[in-house]
């Protein structure tokens, strides 16, 4: 009976996944997969796996693309540099 | 060989691969339904042991022994990242400048992180018993203190972070965990069986034996690994000046 909802959000997973892999910057794709994690976490639920949908809430919506922008400020802020100093 | 042959050799490994993958999805059992046969095993057993949430007594009971594996993987992993993120020759350390916030942001994050915080503790203290565990209360509450460097600077987080305390309390998590395995032994059964606490009753804190000592030292292990794991990313980010 939940079979309507549960294509809904397999169509809103893959189109999510899909944006996350044509975005090419890097700051806007740990927006999108701040995103995607949200929409795995909604399927994973509607699926009745609780346990999963929070460990993709916290490691996926707010963990990954934590450690993706300060990745990205930190190689930013060292490259500027070096450029700087040529 | 040429792009071609290589081509054909692949094209023949795809096919076997995508007649198996096929064949074996054929013998799937239908989509969705009430009765599957693992879930019932599962329940069953879980139920038991006086073990509300059965993917937590199927992580710290059955499947304790794959479970420390887990907890070897992740404080390894963390291990790795402190040696390649260490301060470098050449490198040298600079206190950051204090950061200005915006007042509401400033608010919201300092009205959320007692709530967080004790989210992830809540989700800790009842693995055993509702959805979640050690792991996802861990990582909620690592997460957490976070807020800190959105609602106040990186120095405010410094205060209450001190590294040597979390790096400590992960080691000790691990050993931990070990502990509880080895006591087995000391009871007579095989390393990390469910044997040496009363199963307690239903649904209470007390319930399921070893699984809640399991899941507490999984619970400290993650908040602390992640808690080290951020703080050299943060480090090299926000200090580090090379």
């Amino acid at each position: 009976m939940a079979e309507p909802l549960i294509a809904v959000v397999l169509v809103l997973v893959a189109g999510t996944a899909t944006a996350a892999v044509l975005t090419r910057d890097p700051v806007r794709q740990a927006l999108v997969l701040s995103v995607l994690g949200v929409d795995l976490a909604v399927l994973f639920t509607v699926l009745q796996a609780p346990d999963v949908a929070l460990s993709q809430l916290a490691v996926g919506s707010a963990l990954t693309p934590l450690l993706i922008m300060l990745t990205v400020r930190t190689v930013g802020r060292k490259s500027g540099r070096k450029s700087g100093r040529k | 060989m040429n792009r071609r042959a290589r081509a054909g050799v692949l094209a023949v490994g795809g096919v076997g691969v995508a007649f198996l993958l096929v064949a074996a999805c054929l013998n799937l059992p239908a989509f969705g339904g009430s009765r599957h046969p693992y879930g019932a095993r599962a329940v069953t057993v879980s139920l038991d042991r006086h073990t509300a949430n059965t993917v937590a007594f199927l992580n710290f009971d059955p499947r304790a022994y794959d479970t420390l594996g887990e907890v070897a993987i992740m404080f390894t992993a963390v291990l790795g990242c402190v040696v390649l993120l260490r301060q470098a020759r050449g490198e040298h350390r600079e206190p950051p400048a204090t950061a200005e916030v915006a007042p509401p942001v400033r608010r919201y994050a300092l009205l959320v992180l007692p709530v967080a915080l004790l989210t992830g503790g809540y989700v800790v203290a009842h693995g055993q018993l509702s959805p979640g565990g050690g792991f996802q209360g861990g990582v909620v509450a690592a997460t957490a203190l976070h807020l800190l460097y959105l609602g106040a600077d990186y120095r405010a987080l410094e205060r209450i972070r001190p590294l040597a305390a979390y790096e400590a309390a992960d080691a000790l998590a691990v050993f931990a965990y070990l502990a509880v395995g080895l006591a087995a032994l000391f009871g007579g059964a095989a390393f990390l069986t469910n044997s040496l606490l009363p199963y307690g009753e239903f649904n209470t804190l007390a319930s399921g034996g070893t699984v809640p000592l399991l899941n507490a030292a999984v619970g400290v292990e993650v908040t602390c690994a992640v808690v080290v794991l951020l703080a050299r990313f943060l480090e090299q980010t926000v200090e580090i000046e090379g």
